[in-house]
């Protein structure tokens, strides 16, 4: 492959230095508009959290919390992998390094991804999927069932988001990293995936304590 | 030879022979489907929000018809759902997507002096998107539309509508989805791909314009995103976050879609006002008047535009408090609009004045915005607003900043870049025939609306007491001059890409880094790159000469 060839900047920029800045500003800009879209829906549940205290609280304790401690821990991890696997992008002019960490970091994900499904299935056990398969339990009142809305609408979305970061970094794996594209000289398009892997990992930072933790005691 | 991908080398030297212009150095419909020229995907986007335009627009000659007498023309149903669609597609589908997505578009990066903007592919999926939520707003409206206004309020959306809610609410989904991949472009462009000396203070007024309302787009629209999003989930599974019998609030709903469509106004305005801060100083021969007031103006429109949304719903049920913080709040947004009229104005002051068709536009879209502006206070005003609420009085005042104030910028736009983005003059008289059409008509067209609004008609209602029939006869018999000054255009500019004058590269004796270039552009923008020496806007109106961004002067 003619590594050079594919290493010129886009015509539109001067060097690959200021094509890289911007890609990254770029991911910098769209992830302020994705804050305010998982903003909104936080600030819509703790609205109606302040306004049925106990009816979310009844309901929360519903909630598989050992599904939602694995998966914070899974995926805290994931972000470390995949800030490793763009260290050793920045160093490495053999991609093995970086390769590994990003199959981790897949893996990771993907188990995430499963622990969730699994949960859903106990979910589905409980009866706590509003409308399909819904039964109110002692203390909830009609809230609950909001709770529940709230929920499957905040993990689902979550849950979308980082099947969309798994394919980015697949992405990475088996197409701009097999032709050569990321190496020392020139990997912006992995911290990008970098950066957007981290926010989806923050999302659930929120949602986690918000979802499982709060109120539980 | 594949040097040539590298960013700003100088491809020809000045003088040698050009390259084809972007128009035809490719000629194959792959190559436009797929293009990522910027100039090309405003075009792209042209097509698609024209259409667009005219089918809002025949949504409201029917309702126009309708109120033309009392009777009426159209069942009750039926003129439910003209008039949410008439607001769902020019909103989403014209005026937010109009301004940006065309001008923006072809003239951000060659006024800033860039050879694209930064992310092209991101630019066209944008189209794509566009498209997309195009096709689900016309199936909505093809399998007999929705018929809860273009705001959606709950329960009447979520609970009682029996129109095709979901995809209508879909579809403004999708289509935030394309807003946020422009705004996105324009903001990353703007920081990123400035030509050298390019400085944000020597930034012509319209990129300004374009940056603050890219930023409103990027802030506002995932709020509108999760509420629709929510909106879509509930009326799809019947119970919600906005469903009072489980103990949601109906008001969260109108509480997060202003929170959107309050800054989506600005969006719609932001742009023009970019456009008209190009076209007067041009026309008038002289600099604008306080351009950094401009800038700081707009800034501030922008930024307060997110405090002011429950002037909404004064009458909705929220407390008299929080009223009287929105009121005021809406107040303050009148002194940045004020400072920005009063600069139009004083940069008129001792110009040397031509009454060409935009600068035609550009006066119109300046008056017009001022009575929208004006009429917006009285709104704003708690308790005047509790008694017109609801009325044509709201009607007539946002039809004078949405279609009056940017339509009129938009035409003027057209008109003012024709000869840049086709290499070609459009005839004169006809344009400014069309104009004043415009400026006429759309006066006649709404002014009876405030006198209907002010006497007590209700809007979204298909029929009225005989009393009021002489104001909207009037009103509808301007609605068909307006149609005229609309369609015009589409004629006179048609016939001049192919039998217009051929344009040079700066007709209008302009100072912008887009008329160094040759009508049409080269592919790639700029056959060298242009090293930026001055701010916009140095004409002179005594010598009647002007000095590019450039540096260089030249004589008329």
């Amino acid at each position: 492959m003619s590594g050079s060839a594919r290493l010129a900047p886009e015509v539109q920029y001067a060097t690959l230095e200021q094509q890289g800045d911007t890609a990254q500003l770029g991911m910098w800009v769209f992830l302020v508009n994705e804050t305010i879209f998982f903003g909104a829906l936080i600030f819509a549940y703790f609205l109606y959290r302040m306004t049925y205290p106990h009816e979310f609280a009844a309901a929360a304790r519903d909630t598989v919390l050992w599904c939602g401690s694995l998966n914070f821990v899974l995926l805290l991890t994931s972000s470390l992998t995949m800030v490793l696997a763009i260290n050793a992008a920045a160093q490495d002019e053999n991609p093995r390094r970086m390769m590994i960490w990003l199959v981790v970091t897949v893996a990771l994900g993907s188990a995430f991804l499963v622990v969730k499904g699994y949960e859903y299935y106990l979910d589905y056990q409980d009866k706590v999927v509003p409308v399909v398969h819904f039964e109110s339990k002692p203390g909830e009142g009609s809230a609950g069932e909001l709770f529940w809305m709230f929920y499957w609408v905040g993990t689902g979305l979550h849950a979308v988001h980082l099947t969309v970061g798994i394919a980015l970094v697949l992405y990475m794996l088996l197409w701009r990293i097999r032709r050569g594209e990321i190496g020392p000289t020139y990997y912006a398009p992995l911290e990008v995936v970098g950066i957007y892997w981290s926010f989806v990992d923050t999302v659930w930072l929120f949602l986690f304590p918000s979802i499982y933790l709060l109120g539980r005691s | 030879m594949s040097t040539t991908t590298f960013g700003r080398v100088p491809a020809v030297e000045p003088g040698a022979a050009t390259e084809p212009s972007y128009l035809t150095s490719e000629n194959t419909i792959v190559s436009w489907l797929f293009t990522r020229d910027h100039k090309r995907i405003a075009l792209l986007f042209f097509v698609s929000i024209t259409f667009f335009f005219f089918v809002g627009g025949g949504a409201a000659t029917l309702m126009r018809m309708n109120l033309a007498t009392p009777e009426g023309l159209l069942q009750p149903a039926l003129y439910n759902r003209m008039f949410t669609m008439h607001g769902i597609i020019m909103v989403w589908f014209f005026l937010i997507p109009s301004i940006p997505t065309t001008f923006g578009n072809f003239f951000i990066p060659m006024m800033i002096g860039a050879r694209d903007l930064a992310f092209p592919r991101v630019n066209l999926l944008s189209w794509y998107v566009f498209n997309l939520s195009g096709f689900v707003v016309l199936y909505a409206l093809i399998m007999g539309g929705a018929d809860t206004g273009w705001t959606f309020y709950t329960p009447l959306s979520t609970v009682y509508a029996n129109g095709y809610v979901f995809a209508a609410a879909m579809a403004v989904f999708i289509n935030g989805f394309s807003s946020i991949m422009t705004a996105l472009n324009f903001v990353v462009t703007i920081h990123r791909l400035r030509a050298p000396g390019m400085t944000w203070m020597r930034l012509p007024l319209f990129v300004w314009a374009i940056y603050a309302v890219s930023v409103v787009m990027l802030t506002a629209t995932p709020v509108l995103a999760m509420d629709t999003f929510l909106l879509a989930v509930e009326r799809f599974i019947g119970i919600g976050l906005f469903d009072p019998r489980h103990g949601g609030d109906p008001l969260l709903w109108q509480h997060m879609f202003w929170f959107y469509s309050h800054p989506a106004v600005y969006i719609m305005i932001l742009p023009a006002m970019g456009v008209a801060s190009e076209i007067i100083p041009c026309y008038a021969r002289r600099p604008v008047f306080g351009y950094a007031g401009m800038t700081i103006a707009l800034m501030s429109i922008a930024i307060l535009s997110f405090f002011v949304w429950a002037h909404h719903m004064f009458v909705a049920g929220i407390s008299i408090y929080s009223g009287i913080v929105f009121s005021l709040a809406t107040f303050f947004v009148a002194v940045p609009s004020a400072i920005k009229v009063f600069n139009w104005t004083v940069s008129l002051h001792k110009g040397r004045i031509t009454f060409d068709a935009p600068m035609l536009y550009a006066l119109g879209f300046v008056l017009l915005f001022t009575m929208g502006g004006v009429t917006g206070l009285m709104l704003a005003t708690l308790a005047v607003d509790v008694d017109v609420h609801g009325t044509y009085f709201v009607i007539a005042h946002f039809h004078y900043i949405m279609v009056g104030a940017t339509v009129s910028a938009f035409f003027g736009a057209l008109h003012y870049w024709w000869p840049k983005m086709t290499g070609r003059l459009y005839p004169e008289m006809w344009a400014r025939f069309a104009a004043i059409l415009t400026y006429v008509g759309f006066n006649l067209t709404f002014f009876p609306q405030f006198v209907l609004g002010y006497l007590g008609m209700p809007r979204r209602s298909y029929t009225y007491p005989a009393e009021w029939q002489s104001w909207n006869l009037l009103s509808s018999a301007g609605a068909s001059i307006l149609a005229v000054a609309y369609l015009l255009p589409l004629f006179y500019l048609g016939w001049s890409v192919f039998w217009g004058r051929k344009a040079g590269a700066n007709p209008w004796g302009a100072t912008g880094l887009e008329w160094l270039t040759p009508s049409p552009p080269p592919k790639h923008n700029f056959e060298r790159t242009p090293a930026v020496r001055l701010g916009p806007y140095s004409y002179d109106p005594e010598s009647d000469s002007f000095v590019t961004q450039e540096g260089t002067r030249h004589v008329r």
